[in-house]
């Protein structure tokens, strides 16, 4: 997780969002244009250069009201399409790989 | 069981007013995250990757049937209708809304059940063997013991802001069922040459980036002065433990740097200024706490009733006895585990129909009593051997009949990149691949105990260390790999595996283990030699090459 502390340090590789947790149930959200938070990704704000990638996670850490633990992820683009860019990420948007109870 | 007092209860609940008000500050936006997190950390509240998880402690692994009834209610009203049992006498829930867990604490405080320290760098939960008070041979119940401990140690303000979180754990048989030797301070009950009963310490145990076996710095320590003895050992860490650096703040880099002997030095000369001080335990406050725990009216029964004579005629039957059911100190009696490792589940979950179902057996079969263990199993710890054919039907239905416990598929592990925020690789998946590989139980019978661990990075919640086979999930390239030791132990001769060679990626570590596994089953010299032994006779080669030849 990326300290609002560090985030001088940040460089993204490619296309990103912001993401966290909503504070009052945990659940995963996303930074939108309109300075929310959506469950959904592809309501995300997508960047593609460090500052813009800093200016967004100032400004949704500063919601700690909203969510927290917000930090930049990295996402694929394809045709328009979004879609996590890690395993992680994959896991936290889609939920656990594995069946949560046996078969 | 253990019965709370009054001061315990108002304890209880104070404590959740508490946390009501601290939470609906940090929604209201008047306390921040950072304010928020040590607060919530002190009530067991974590922020994992998709929700909040929630850790309730089961003290020294014993639960009644109310008490596993309401983690039912639990994990339905407030979660996804599953828990998790960890590696600690724990309870842990995945994902709980924080706006409702005031709620859910105020349900569990009604039974006494609470997540005080179960986070945090304080004193946590203080560990026991899961068959205290009904082990044939022990040399008392611990958790009168544990339960001192707790008592002395909940909310004390020397032990809440330590330089770093404090695990205690306490066994009372000649097999540690409670791995003392990996926890900040082991103590092992024993009598002395005069008959006293007293302690063996030792400290400094631990996992993680660092591992360590704990060392012993006192051979024995009278009952009555094991408080004042523990207090010594905290005082000293306190004074000298590092806080300035999150890696190095554990006890057992402290008793690494200054050395056993210095350290016990530092103790021993710590304890002897604290002189007879209020920390004395005198018999009277040992015998209040003894008689707060009770211990069910056992019936005089044979030793081989009828029931089970009839019931052995039954393989599948006796593959569970064989498997499953342990003696008792009473005669018959028999401790009962129950697998909580079905073949392709995901290891230690219970669902709420299973816990409320097992809540009902217990006060059938058990005098309402179930006991946690630290191999993420449960146990019912009162059988009368008549009963066990009932049960085991009962069980079987409920899916814990898994004949597995100590096999290949009783497998340990952490909940890995599924749900951990730390996580570098998935720990669950793995085992679930692993449970299918070996799912014949003519197999896993025949390769004998063999216990694997996974953790899905190098916290080691999962105890991959001391696995006779360990896994460990790194990353590399963002992809999932995993490192392999074999030769780890977590019992009395407690010592770390050794590395095989480099790590597999995600696909290939099912292979691998059925590689070793084969390799081991042509290596061992008998079929009596378990698998931990051969790695001890032979080395981690013949393994490396069978595993790395064709790689
Ligand atoms: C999913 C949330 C969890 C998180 C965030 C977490 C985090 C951690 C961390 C950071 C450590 C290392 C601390 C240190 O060395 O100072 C640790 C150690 C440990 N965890 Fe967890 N853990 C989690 C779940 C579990 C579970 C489910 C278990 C049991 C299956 C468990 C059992 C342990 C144990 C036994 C240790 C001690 C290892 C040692 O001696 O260093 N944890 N955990
Ligand atoms: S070992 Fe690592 S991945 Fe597994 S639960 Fe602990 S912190 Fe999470």
């Amino acid at each position: 997780m990326t300290s609002p502390l560090e985030q001088k340090k940040i460089r993204i590789a490619g296309p990103s969002v912001v993401t966290a947790n909503r504070t009052w149930d945990g659940v995963v959200v996303y930074r939108t244009a309109q300075q929310g938070w959506s469950t959904v990704l592809s309501d995300a704000a997508i960047v593609s250069t460090s500052d813009d990638a800093r200016a967004l996670l100032a400004e949704s850490v500063a919601d700690d009201v909203g969510a927290v633990g917000a930090y930049i992820a990295p996402v694929e683009l394809n045709g328009g399409v979004i879609k996590p860019g890690n395993l992680r990420e994959h896991i936290r948007s889609k939920g656990v790989t594995i069946d949560l109870l046996p078969a | 069981m253990y019965a709370y007092d009054e001061l315990d209860r108002t304890l209880i609940n104070e404590r959740v007013s508490e946390f009501r008000d601290q939470v609906k500050r940090r929604l209201s936006g008047e306390l921040t995250e950072d304010e928020f997190k040590i607060l919530r950390l002190q009530n067991g509240v974590y922020l994992q990757l998709h929700a909040y998880m929630f850790r309730v402690a089961i003290p020294y692994g014993t639960l009644s049937s109310k008490q596993l009834r309401r983690l039912a209610h639990i994990a339905r009203r407030y979660d996804r209708g599953y828990g998790h049992f960890t590696t600690r006498q724990n309870i842990q829930f995945n994902w709980i809304k924080l706006a409702e867990l005031p709620d859910a604490l105020a349900e569990l405080a009604e039974v006494g059940i609470h997540a005080m320290q179960t986070s945090g760098n304080n004193m946590r939960n203080v560990t026991s063997d899961q068959w205290a008070g009904v082990a044939p041979g022990e040399v008392e119940d611990p958790r009168i013991w544990s339960e001192i401990l707790r008592q002395h140690t909940t909310l004390h303000p020397e032990f809440s802001f330590l330089p770093r979180k404090f695990k205690i754990a306490i066994t009372a048989s000649e097999h540690d069922r409670a791995a003392i030797k990996i926890h900040d301070i082991g103590l092992r009950l024993h009598k002395n040459a005069d008959g006293e009963t007293g302690f063996e310490v030792l400290v400094g145990g631990g996992l993680g980036r660092t591992p360590f076996i704990a060392k012993t710095i006192k051979p024995f320590v009278h009952g009555r002065d094991i408080l004042s003895y523990v207090e010594a050992i905290l005082r000293v860490y306190n004074q000298y433990g590092r806080r300035d650096n999150i890696y190095k703040a554990r006890i057992k880099i402290l008793v690494h740097e200054l050395g056993i002997e210095k350290f016990a030095r530092e103790v021993d000369e710590e304890w002897r200024q604290m002189g007879h001080s209020a920390l004395t335990l005198d018999h009277s406050a040992i015998e209040e706490v003894r008689s707060r725990f009770s211990y069910p009216p056992y019936e005089k029964l044979p030793h081989m009733p009828d029931e089970l004579k009839e019931a052995a005629h039954d393989p599948l039957f006796e593959r569970w006895r064989k498997n499953s059911v342990a003696p008792h100190k009473v005669q018959g009696y028999s401790i009962v585990t129950l697998s909580l490792k079905p073949v392709g589940g995901p290891p230690g979950d219970a669902s709420a129909d299973q816990m409320d179902a097992l809540a009902d057996l217990a006060d059938r079969y058990s005098f309402g009593e179930i006991r946690v263990g630290h191999e993420q199993n449960l146990a019912l710890p009162h059988v009368a051997k008549r009963d066990l054919p009932q049960l085991w039907k009962a069980l079987d239905r409920l899916g814990l009949a898994t004949p597995n416990v100590n096999l290949v598929t009783d497998i340990i592990a952490c909940p890995g990149l599924d749900y951990c925020s730390l996580a570098n690789a998935r720990s669950i998946p793995i085992a679930q691949e692993l449970t299918r590989r070996f799912a014949n139980h003519d197999t896993a019978d025949m390769i004998g105990r063999l216990h694997i661990n996974i953790s899905g990075c190098i916290n080691a919640c999962g105890h991959h260390h001391v696995g006779h086979i360990g896994i460990l999930g790194v990353e590399k390239n963002g992809e999932e790999f995993y490192q392999i030791t074999i030769g780890g132990r977590a019992d009395e001769n407690a010592q770390m595996g050794v590395l095989i060679g480099p790590a597999v990626p995600y696909a290939e570590v099912a292979d691998v283990i059925e590689d070793i596994v084969e390799a081991y089953l042509a290596l061992r010299d008998r079929p009596e030699e378990l698998f931990v032994d051969t790695v001890k006779r032979l080395g981690v080669e013949p393994f490396k090459e069978r595993v790395y030849a064709t790689r």
